[in-house]
Order: C-alpha cells, then sequence, then structure tokens
C-alpha cells in the first residue's frame, strides 16, 4: 500500500550561475499534511519554495502535482492547478481595498465577478478580517497584512498552500491564533508547506519536517525523531555540540 | 453575522457605482447644456479642447492608471488615429467615422505589436521605449511622401454635414461630438473597474510577482490594458484631425501630446474615474488662456505652467487633486 501523494520533487537542482542553492531535492507532499520546510539560514529553502511555486525556473529535475508534471508550467498556470502560496515580506496590492485584494484570488475559480466578490467576503471572515474589508490594504498592520496574503491565496481554493515564514516576526499570541489559522486550513483538506527557520515555532504545528541543508535534504522525518537527529543538530549548533 | 456584513459590504460596494453613474449623468447634462449657453468661438474652442484631452487622458489611464504602464508615447497612437482617419477621406473618400474606426483598429494592432516587445521592460524602461517609439514615429511620418511629408494633409473644404464631420465655422456639434467621445472613454473605464480585467490589472500595477502567483495572466493583462488605450486615444486622434481640417506630423504626434495626453489624469487622479476631467478642465483652459495672452512670443509659458502644476501636485498631492474630497465609501463595510 502506497502512501497517496500530492506534490513531490524528483532531484530538483537549482543553480545561480556558479552557486548551487539546491543538489538533487526529491520530497513529497501528502494530500492534508503540514509539511515543515526547515533549516538554517542559507540552506535552500526559499529557493525550493520558489522553484515549488513557480515563480523560478528549475536547473534540473522534475516537480510533480496532482499526478500531472508540472516543471514547465508558470507561476500562474500552477495556481490554476491548486499551489497557492505567500511571501515573506507580505505583497499586498496596497492601491486596492482589502476587499478587492481578495477578490484578485476569487476570480481563479469564479470568474463571475459578484460571485468572486461574495466568495473573497466570506474568506476575509474564516481569517477574522472582514470588519477591514473595505480600508485600502496599505494601510492594514503588518500582521493583518500577512491574514490578508493568507485570505488572498485561500481564495484561489488551492489544495496546496505554500507559507513562506508566516509566523515569523508575530507577538506570541498573534504566532499561536497563526497556528490554530493554519490548522483549521489543514483541517478544510488542503496540505500546507511551511518554511521557517525558527523550529520551535513550526515542530509542534506539523505532521512532517524536511530539513534542508547547503541546499540538500539533511534530513526528514516526525518532527521529535528529526530534532533528536544528530546531523540536524550538527547543522543548527554546530559540529561541537554533536555529542550533547 | 457574517451574512448581514457581507450584505452590507455589497450594498455600499453598489451605492458607489450608482452614484459614479449619476454623476456622469449629471456632468453629462452640465456639459450639454454648456453648447447651448457659449456662443463665443474661443471659449468653445477651449471647452472642445478640454473635454479631448479628458477623454484621451481617460483612455491613456485605463493602461497608465489601472494597469500602471506609464506610457510617455501616446502621441503615437493619436497620430495613427489622426493619420488613418485624415488619408483615408482624402485619398479614398472613406467617411470620418469609418476612418476613426479603422485608425483605432490600426493603433490597437500598433499597440499589441509594440506592447509584445516593450511589456517586458519595467518601470521607467517602459517609459523610456514608449517616448523613443513615438520619435521614431513621428521621424516616419515626416518623411513619407504619400502622407504629404511634413507639409500634412488638407481636408477638403466647402461642405458641411455630420457625415464627414464638418461643420465650417460652428463649433457646438463638434462640442457635442467629443463629449460623447469622452463619455465612450467614460463608461469603458467604468465598465473595467468591476471586471475581471480590472481587478487583473490592478493587481499587475501593483505587484506583477503577487499577481501572478494568484493566477493572473499578467503579460496578456498589459497587452489588452495596452489594445483598449490605443484604440480609444486613436478615435480622439481622428475627432482632431476632423476638427483642426488640417494636419501635419508636429500638430499631431511630436512629445507635447504625449505629455498633454498624460498630464490631466496625474493632476486630477491617477488610476480614478473622474481624475482625468477634473485635470482636463483644469489644465486646458489655463494653458490655452496663457497661450492667447502671452501671444506668438511666449510660446513657453504654458509649459512652465504645466511644470508649477506637476511640482504643487507632488508636493501637496501625490494622488492627485480628486484626492482632496473625502472618501465615502471606505471603513463602512461593518
Amino acid at each position: 500500500m502506497s502512501v497517496p501523494v500530492l506534490a513531490s520533487c524528483h532531484g530538483v537542482s537549482r543553480h545561480f550561475g556558479g552557486l548551487v542553492a539546491n543538489r538533487d531535492v526529491s520530497l513529497e507532499v501528502r494530500p492534508g499534511e503540514i509539511l515543515g520546510l526547515i533549516g538554517p539560514n542559507g540552506a535552500g529553502k526559499s529557493t525550493l519554495f520558489n522553484l515549488i511555486a513557480g515563480a523560478l525556473p528549475v536547473t534540473s529535475g522534475q516537480i510533480h502535482f496532482a499526478g500531472r508534471n508540472i516543471t514547465g508550467l508558470s507561476a500562474t498556470a500552477r495556481c490554476h492547478a491548486g499551489i497557492a502560496r505567500t511571501f515573506q515580506v507580505p505583497r499586498s496590492f496596497d492601491s486596492m481595498s482589502v476587499l478587492d485584494n481578495v477578490v484578485v484570488g476569487s476570480l481563479v475559480r469564479h470568474p463571475r465577478i459578484r460571485v468572486a466578490r461574495e466568495k473573497a467576503y466570506d474568506v476575509l471572515a474564516s481569517v477574522a478580517l472582514e470588519h477591514r474589508a473595505g480600508v485600502s490594504a496599505g494601510s492594514l498592520t503588518p500582521p493583518e497584512k500577512r491574514r490578508l496574503e493568507i485570505a488572498r491565496a485561500l481564495a484561489s481554493e488551492p489544495k496546496l498552500l505554500l507559507l513562506d515564514e508566516a509566523l515569523t516576526g508575530l507577538t506570541p499570541s498573534e504566532a499561536r491564533s497563526g497556528v490554530a489559522l493554519f490548522r483549521r486550513i489543514r483541517d478544510s483538506g488542503i496540505a500546507l508547506v511551511m518554511v521557517e527557520h525558527v523550529m520551535e515555532i513550526v515542530m509542534p504545528l506539523v505532521d512532517r519536517v524536511v530539513v534542508l541543508n547547503l541546499g540538500e535534504v539533511l534530513a526528514e522525518g516526525r518532527p521529535q525523531d528529526v530534532v533528536r537527529d544528530p546531523a540536524v543538530v550538527a547543522a543548527y549548533l554546530g559540529e561541537r555540540h554533536r555529542v550533547a | 453575522m457574517t451574512r448581514t456584513g457581507i450584505a452590507s459590504a455589497l450594498a455600499s460596494f453598489r451605492t458607489a457605482r450608482r452614484r459614479n453613474l449619476l454623476i456622469a449623468c449629471l456632468v453629462l447634462a452640465m456639459l450639454m447644456a454648456l453648447s447651448q449657453l457659449v456662443r463665443d468661438p474661443f471659449t468653445m474652442d477651449v471647452l472642445i479642447l478640454a473635454v479631448l484631452y479628458a477623454a484621451l487622458s481617460q483612455s491613456w489611464n485605463i493602461l497608465a492608471g489601472y494597469c500602471g504602464q506609464i506610457s510617455l508615447g501616446h502621441a503615437l497612437y493619436f497620430g495613427l488615429g489622426a493619420y488613418a482617419t485624415s488619408l483615408l477621406y482624402v485619398k479614398a473618400g472613406v467617411l470620418p467615422w469609418f476612418g476613426m474606426m479603422a485608425g483605432g483598429l490600426l493603433a490597437a494592432a500598433f499597440a499589441l505589436a509594440l506592447g509584445a516587445m516593450c511589456f517586458r521592460l519595467a518601470g521607467h524602461y517602459f517609459t523610456i521605449a514608449t517616448i523613443v517609439l513615438a520619435e521614431i514615429g513621428l521621424t516616419l511620418l515626416q518623411n513619407w511622401d504619400f502622407a504629404g511629408a511634413a507639409l500634412g494633409v488638407q481636408w477638403p473644404l466647402g461642405s458641411y454635414s455630420w457625415a464627414i464631420l464638418q461643420f465650417g465655422r460652428s463649433k457646438t456639434p463638434y462640442f457635442v461630438f467629443v463629449v460623447g467621445l469622452y463619455a465612450i472613454t467614460w463608461l469603458a473605464s467604468f465598465l473595467i473597474e468591476d471586471s475581471r480585467w480590472g481587478y487583473w490589472w490592478r493587481a499587475v500595477k501593483d505587484d506583477p510577482e503577487a499577481a501572478e502567483s494568484l493566477g493572473v495572466n499578467v503579460f496578456p493583462s498589459k497587452m489588452m490594458a495596452g489594445a483598449i488605450s490605443a484604440f480609444l486615444t486613436a478615435l480622439g486622434g481622428g475627432f482632431y484631425a476632423a476638427y483642426l481640417s488640417y494636419i501635419d506630423p508636429d500638430s499631431v504626434m511630436s512629445f507635447r501630446f504625449s505629455l498633454l495626453i498624460a498630464l490631466p489624469a496625474v493632476i486630477g487622479g491617477i488610476g480614478t474615474l473622474w481624475g482625468s476631467l477634473l485635470g482636463a478642465l483644469i489644465l486646458i483652459p489655463l494653458s490655452e488662456f496663457t497661450r492667447s495672452a502671452f501671444g506668438g512670443g511666449g510660446g513657453g509659458v504654458d509649459l512652465i505652467i504645466y511644470g508649477v502644476m506637476i511640482m504643487f501636485i507632488a508636493l501637496i498631492r501625490p494622488e492627485g487633486l480628486l484626492d482632496l474630497l473625502p472618501r465615502r465609501t471606505e471603513g463602512k463595510a461593518s
């Protein structure tokens, strides 16, 4: 019995000139799971994230999603296929209202503008931002902008949601409500891939972890196993902590 | 709570749309009343030019204001419209109404062909490319013998009718026509604002990469905005040719027109429904009256005024004059 796979990377590499950001990375995302993508700074997490989202082309290797090879698809086409993302630094459409930002997302599945607007409002309510629907997105606070990005991505009704450091820089209480939101999203049947470099935030939340180091997969498994892996400890803390 | 929230949010949206339509009807009625009241030819001339530039700027705004692609080469489309209309009428006897449509389609085709190259450029690079392309167009026209080269094209005088858009000394029919043209560009903007394309274009303007991640086809969005904008601008060019009954390359395709097309929207409020009209009603009378006041010797005074106005706007209201009005549609969604 094989485990069903939603998305997978097969031997994916990405070079920037002479710099190898990702080397021969293979991983799988299963339907309805939360996968943590962690690793120290410069490990290649964000590059891999952008390769899956289609913001960057791969140098070699293949990416599959929902049973098809999407390696050659643009970011636009991947969104239509069911992959949505957020950005490390929130990128809201600042000249538009909060509701209109989300409408851009819901138009992916609902070409009729009236329907799209109603769906957008529902999604906005699900992240508790509906009271800000009419204000300009540029006037939101940074945590609100993160929630807006998540709402916008959810409005495109994805099967896979990629979150790039969505919890970084939040206060503990904001992070807690973020964690609760991600659990609700997962429970609605959407798989999540979370890039984080702060382990404490993601470990209690994720079902599985992939650790990247120097562009390669260093370890993979359940969070409680991965944190005890000597190679992971060494990568995060340095060689001299290996025995500890 | 969500249900009532959504109902009131959608209701306030619809109210805002209806209010804009109502204002449009009032403005239309006022302009039409004006056409019956004004008898002085000079004032009428200024009014015609003001509404013409409002229409042109509204067209420019579709590409620059909504889609964020700042073109300073719209004189190319304006000139294409003017020349297509004039040449088809003078050389082939095609009525200007059809000539304007042909000019519009030609300009849209040019916008697509040039866009295929230029829309890969970002920001200032795109703007510079548009300036250069319009200058190339101007130089080609100045050397194209069939189109009269630097001497231009003279429309035949003597017969007057709506069919050929020639009215002799009477200016009122031109005013009625140009108000109709403005109404078309306004209505196009109004419909775009509440369409898929309108949302996509504004997303492309604000952040192309984020737009792509939300399934927006960025490049086709720019092409579409460019084609519609060029089409409407060329209609204005065709009207201008009929109004003057004589055109030459410098009087329809020089850089001055690219500026004059962009400025009203910039002054009034870029990316808004009403900015172009407001800007044109301030800018054009000011420039025409100073030109007549300072006469032939003071050819640069109107340019000084543009410069001062841009500095004023940049310092006081970077979003344009419309931004001075209180916003009633926002923050009332609860």
